[in-house]
């Protein structure tokens, strides 16, 4: 008979992704992606509505505040859409940072009850909330076409765009994920922390509002290139800017790989330490 | 042919060390400035395991094969390395030594209803309970009916989990388990669970499984009538090395005869009110573990107790082999002693009820309604051996206990 050898023996060093285990897994992945989009809305009211009213009332809130009362800069669009525009994509970003950070430790339990390859926890977490951003998304397509803007030919980079974001959420959220569960202040730091990054990201001001001498280390932060993208795109902004992008790229290229190296090393210690 | 190769394995955790403290105010302060630091080299050392001073091995040096179609039983105290061993197997923790190979499909049930969402439908919650136990959908959507009918939730099946009684919860989670198709089965202690229908029903689908189906079992449970009646072979455990390996029956009577012993030197405890040695004796005041039905069963028992109430128990209770309570002699304390202190009580029980078989005594000191005192399970095992009643021919089949004195009148013959 033909069997699958097992062989459960201390491991040491630094792994990849096991590709095979993680696609034999993929049913799991799919129901806790479910799990987590059904938990989220059940029994309320307004249920997937809340994926729009979050980035529209932070708009509305940045529109007054940022646009209105400090006549921040918008590239000459208006402020309403310049900063709905960067809100897309940075919810995606902060929600999955969020969820993914928590996910091992939400589900401590579990970890420590059955084996499972652990990454499909917070590549879960991005998957559910990635519902979230395709509602948002199609919000902002309304948007534009009734202020009649017409996106540049560099849509067809969209899938570029979108894979530095993906990148660097989950590079990020596989590290932090790793570092909860030992380290517990990563919990308490998340909540603020987000919030001030998004300070350090061109959400509320253009990328132009940065000082020159500092605009060459600034770009290093994925989320300008993405964030810029997104605006050049679907609001001609500025030209498309294809330095940012590529910086954004190495970047979280960088992010991710360390993420998910980090997150196998110290996989083999969630059950004990969560 | 073996399915599973254990060789010298063990798992190392680190234990706590006691907290420093300051006794002036300047040291506390100045302690509670460098807490963070404490705080970080503490948690650090969670997953460092290298300098050796406050380590413990939970499990150490254990070696053992089991065959193809075997059904192994592993038991041992509490804290003995039972669930570390089990967590290696089922890889959800990596051993720090040693080497296991298994062949083929492991599904490890070490809690029923993992992954289960108080907010999902009973369906929702069996295709992600099933899913994490290493379920393909397809399995499941052909199983499903199956599943639900085994569990009885058939009409709650569209509703939140969250309304669920508990039993409901757990049978629909055993249902998703009994109806894995692994190789191999890691069982821990799972049929302590639900009602007594249900406990029969989940020894009957595990006895199904292990002897029609050809599979390879490993089972935890502290019920040793379980053991005996499901498991060719079993494994003793104890500090975290094996002590013995071998034919069920043996490994069992190895693992009481441990507790006798046990029992038998005084004894320490945290508690306020506990039992310092509990001894068998027969009418002669001699120790022993055999007894004939006609002859009296003595307890010794001596205890301890801190905290004198007038309501305070003995409780002495009688269990069969699978576990079942028969009968409970309680004493009251206050007719013997209005206060603390320790005390030594000899207990005989007429002979003339028990049949012939195996037994168990349950003790504890009780406060009624309060709270149990040290409550000792399956402690001081005894043998009754029939030497020639009327029911002698019988065995133990008859039951556990002599059929009470009964009147028997003929009130009439039809023909």
């Amino acid at each position: 008979m033909d069997k699958v050898t097992t062989v459960i023996k201390p491991s040491a060093g630094w792994r990849s992704i096991d590709f095979k285990e993680l696609i034999r897994y993929r049913d799991l992945l799919w129901f806790l992606t479910v799990r987590g989009i059904k938990a989220k809305y059940a029994q309320s009211v307004l249920g997937v509505s809340w994926a729009v009213i979050q980035p529209l009332f932070s708009t509305l809130v940045f529109t007054v505040v940022f646009g209105n009362l400090a006549k921040i800069d918008s590239n000459g669009v208006s402020y309403f859409l310049f900063s709905f525009c960067a809100l897309v994509p940075w919810t995606f970003f902060s929600a999955t940072l969020t969820d993914s950070a928590n996910s091992l430790v939400a589900n401590a339990s579990m970890i420590s009850k059955v084996y499972f390859p652990r990454m499909v926890l917070p590549l879960s977490s991005i998957l559910s909330k990635g519902v979230d951003f395709i509602i948002a998304l199609l919000l902002l397509i309304v948007f534009l076409i009734s202020y009649r803007f017409v996106p540049s030919w560099q849509v067809v980079f969209l899938p570029w765009i979108i894979l530095v974001l993906l990148m660097t959420s989950l590079g990020i959220g596989m590290l932090l994920s790793a570092m909860a569960v030992q380290y517990r202040d990563i919990k308490h730091a998340m909540t603020f922390g987000v919030q001030l990054l998004m300070y350090a990201a061109p959400v509320v001001y253009p990328t132009s509002n940065v000082p020159e001498p500092y605009q060459q280390w600034y770009v290093f932060n994925p989320m300008v290139g993405v964030i810029e993208s997104f605006r050049s795109v679907f609001l001609g902004t500025i030209a498309f800017p294809y330095e940012w992008l590529a910086w954004g790229t190495l970047t979280s290229s960088v992010l991710f790989v360390l993420g998910l190296f980090y997150f196998r090393k110290m996989e083999r210690v969630f059950a004990d330490v969560a | 042919m073996n399915v599973i190769e254990v060789k010298g394995l063990g798992k190392k955790y680190r234990i706590g060390k006691a907290e420093k403290k300051s006794e002036t105010l300047v040291g506390s302060i100045v302690n509670g400035l460098k807490q963070p630091l404490e705080n970080l080299r503490k948690i650090r050392s969670l997953t460092r395991l290298n300098d050796e001073e406050d380590i413990v091995w939970a499990l150490r040096d254990v070696s053992f094969d089991v065959k193809e179609g075997e059904v192994l039983g592993i038991i041992g105290h509490n804290g003995a390395g039972k669930s570390t061993l089990l967590k290696i197997l089922s890889r959800i923790t990596e051993p720090s030594v040693g080497e296991v190979q298994i062949k083929g499909r492991v599904a490890a049930l070490l809690e029923v209803g993992t992954g289960f969402h108080p907010e999902l439908t009973g369906r929702e919650n069996v295709y992600m309970n099933g899913t994490i136990l290493g379920m393909r959908k397809k399995e499941i959507d052909r199983k499903l009916d199956e599943i639900v009918a085994f569990s009885g939730v058939e009409k709650f099946l569209d509703t939140p989990v969250k309304f669920y009684s508990s039993g409901m919860r757990v049978r629909l989670g055993f249902s998703v388990a009994a109806h894995l198709e692994p190789e191999i089965l890691i069982i821990d202690e799972v049929l302590a669970v639900g009602d007594a229908e249900f406990q029969r029903k989940c020894l009957g689908k595990m006895q199904d499984v292990s002897n029609n189906q050809g599979r390879t079992v490993l089972f935890v449970s502290h019920n040793m009538g379980a053991v005996e009646t499901l498991c060719h072979k079993a494994i003793l455990i104890n500090r975290g090395t094996l002590e013995g390996i071998g034919q069920t029956d043996e490994i069992i009577k190895q693992y009481l005869t441990k507790e006798i012993k046990y029992f038998r030197k005084k004894r320490e405890s945290s508690e306020l009110n506990f039992f310092r040695s509990i001894v068998l004796l027969n009418h002669e005041l001699e120790e022993t573990d055999i007894f004939s039905h006609t002859e009296k069963i003595g307890l010794e028992v001596e205890i301890q107790l801190a905290e004198w109430s007038n309501d305070l128990e003995l409780a002495l209770s009688v269990k069969n082999s699978v576990q079942r309570r028969i009968f409970t002699k309680n004493i009251q304390l206050q007719e013997f002693t209005q206060g603390e202190g320790v005390f030594c009580f000899r207990v005989f029980f007429e002979p003339g009820y028990l049949m012939a078989g195996e037994y168990t005594f349950m003790v504890y000191i009780n406060k009624p309604r309060v709270k149990a005192f040290d409550l000792q399970e399956s402690i001081c095992p005894f043998t009754i051996v029939d030497t020639g009643s009327v029911f002698s021919k019988y065995g133990s089949k008859m039951g556990d206990i002599f059929p009470p004195d009964t009147e028997i009148k003929l009130v009439g013959i039809n023909d």
